[in-house]
């Protein structure tokens, strides 16, 4: 079970939480013509790192409010949680 | 290489069984290889296998980190079926149930394939119409497929909750009869034994920390026991697909996420097939030792971990205690979890690379086990031939930038839904 650090209600079970994949990616510009590259790199491609990893997380059955979660993929080890305009370095 | 047999069994019984060959040597890496796999499951030794069978080239090596049969091969819940509705899933598919048909006699290896058949159950008038349509599909490709309306769902599994008043009536369900299972480990070993005695030298205990690439052209890979010359490099190594392609610079459309099993208890027969309950995101089989194998959803988040967390366990056996509650009552046995290559689109990726001499084999998602013959026999033909064949030819890299996507359950790129 992870326990999760939400930046608006603090620690809550996992439960509480939907995952929502990697925080890293970054939707094209709009109104700009984007490449079918761009939209493939966009869309498809993730580098799925064996590590620490940037991920969104919402607290669907709480606060309901999206947000960043630095996580480790094999220890699961949470190092930090931050708003959606905040940066995790 | 001895042949297994009564006779053999018999002979080496004289000798309390303590003259037996080894299965398969145990070789340091040479300087070089005209092909190098990387990944010793079951898709790299079925590889390794079909190149030197189908292909006559042996002076291969297989590159295990681990040891053969330590991964997915050995962790997998053993379901092998074709029933898919997108042609380019159900050939490839359905020309691995032919091979899995004859494996034990051609790998003299009992692997213990047993087509009890596979139910996939219907909760909805519209359920039962887009069964409907999967079934039809299957049969136009020549794969046998049953629709079973609730009266003859019972008369197969009569302990499932048959109530009306759940939440998921049973409604019907599509069958594939000739769907089933295998002994997963004696898959690795057989493919393994045979492998080795063509030549293909399997090196276990052995990690890849890097390649040799230059002018656009595999040269060679650097493992913790040596570099090693080659020209031709197969990568098949499941959820460690991402770690590899960043030493190779390649981001694929690929994630990593674990997948748990468990098993309960050995119980008398009570389940002769298998089921799955994708409503209550449950499936469950009967292994020959009488144990309930068990599986459901992922873990949920990207994961390397090799092990589950409670909170999936509890939810998939909540869903398979809703359709069979006698399960309430056993004990459990074990659970473990195996990481998953994750594809975009629910499909795998048998492909060239951009890169000369380096071929992809991932993306294989749930369905790895059952595809281990047709991928090995496809990705041999890839390597060998340097194209694909027409089997693995819509399993293309380039088809999520292209739009060709295989989506056979129309989830979309949330791999951690799939």
């Amino acid at each position: 079970m992870l326990n999760i650090n939400c930046p608006y209600c603090g620690d809550r079970s996992q439960k509480e939480f939907a995952y929502g994949g990697d925080g890293t990616v970054k939707r094209p510009e709009l109104n700009k013509e984007v490449s079918d590259e761009k939209w493939n790199e966009f869309v498809y491609l993730r580098k799925s790192p064996r590590g620490k990893h940037i991920e969104l997380w919402h607290h669907i059955a709480g606060c309901r409010q999206w947000f960043k979660v630095q996580r480790d993929t094999v220890t699961h080890e949470i190092f930090k949680t931050a708003k959606m305009n905040e940066e995790i370095k | 290489m001895q042949k297994y047999s009564i006779f053999s069994l018999i002979k080496n019984a004289f000798s309390n069984h303590e003259k037996w060959d080894l299965a398969w040597k145990d070789p340091s890496p040479k300087k070089e290889y005209d092909v190098v796999i990387i990944g010793g499951g079951g898709h790299g030794l079925a590889t390794a296998y079909y190149l030197a069978k189908e292909h006559k080239i042996t002076n291969v090596a297989i590159i295990e980190k681990g040891w053969i049969g330590g991964g997915n091969i050995g962790r997998n819940t053993t379901i092998i079926r074709s029933n898919f509705m997108y042609d380019d899933n159900a050939r490839f598919n359905e020309f691995g149930m032919n091979l899995w048909r004859n494996m034990s006699q051609e790998l003299n290896f009992n692997v213990m394939f047993s087509p009890r058949g596979i139910i996939n159950l219907a909760h909805s008038d519209a359920q039962m119409n887009a069964y409907a349509r999967r079934g039809n599909s299957m049969r136009l490709n020549g794969i046998d497929a049953v629709l079973l309306d609730r009266e003859e769902i019972k008369k197969i599994i009569p302990m499932a909750d048959f109530s009306e008043d759940v939440r998921y009536p049973i409604f019907g369900g599509l069958a594939q009869p000739s769907a089933g299972t295998a002994r997963h480990d004696a898959v690795a070993w057989g493919y393994a034994r045979q492998a080795d005695s063509m030549g293909v030298d399997i090196i276990q205990n052995c990690e890849v920390t890097g390649f040799d690439v230059s002018g656009g052209k595999i040269q060679g890979v650097r493992t913790s026991r040596g570099d090693i010359k080659t020209k031709k490099i197969g990568l098949c190594v499941a959820g460690s697909t991402n770690v590899l392609a960043e030493k190779l610079n390649i981001t694929l459309p690929i994630e990593t996420h674990l997948l748990q099993a468990c098993v309960s208890e050995p119980v008398k027969p009570v389940l002769d097939g298998v089921v799955t309950f994708g409503a209550g995101h449950f499936y469950i089989s009967q292994s020959d030792k009488g144990e309930m194998v068990m599986g459901g959803d992922l873990d949920g988040y990207n994961s390397y971990a090799q092990k589950g967390n409670l909170p999936t366990i509890q939810h998939v056996l909540t869903g398979g205690i809703a359709l069979f509650p006698f399960l309430s009552r056993l004990k459990m046995l074990r659970t473990w979890g195996g990481i998953m290559d994750m594809s975009m689109d629910g499909s795998p990726i048998i492909d060239k690379t951009h890169i000369d001499g380096l071929y992809l084999n991932c993306g294989w998602c749930y369905g790895g086990f059952k595809s281990v013959p047709s991928s090995g026999w496809t990705f041999a033909h890839t390597i060998a031939q340097d194209r694909v064949h027409e089997l693995n030819e819509g399993f293309s890299l380039n088809r999520f930038s292209k739009g060709y996507l295989l989506d056979e359950k129309g989830l979309g790129t949330k791999t951690w839904i799939s």
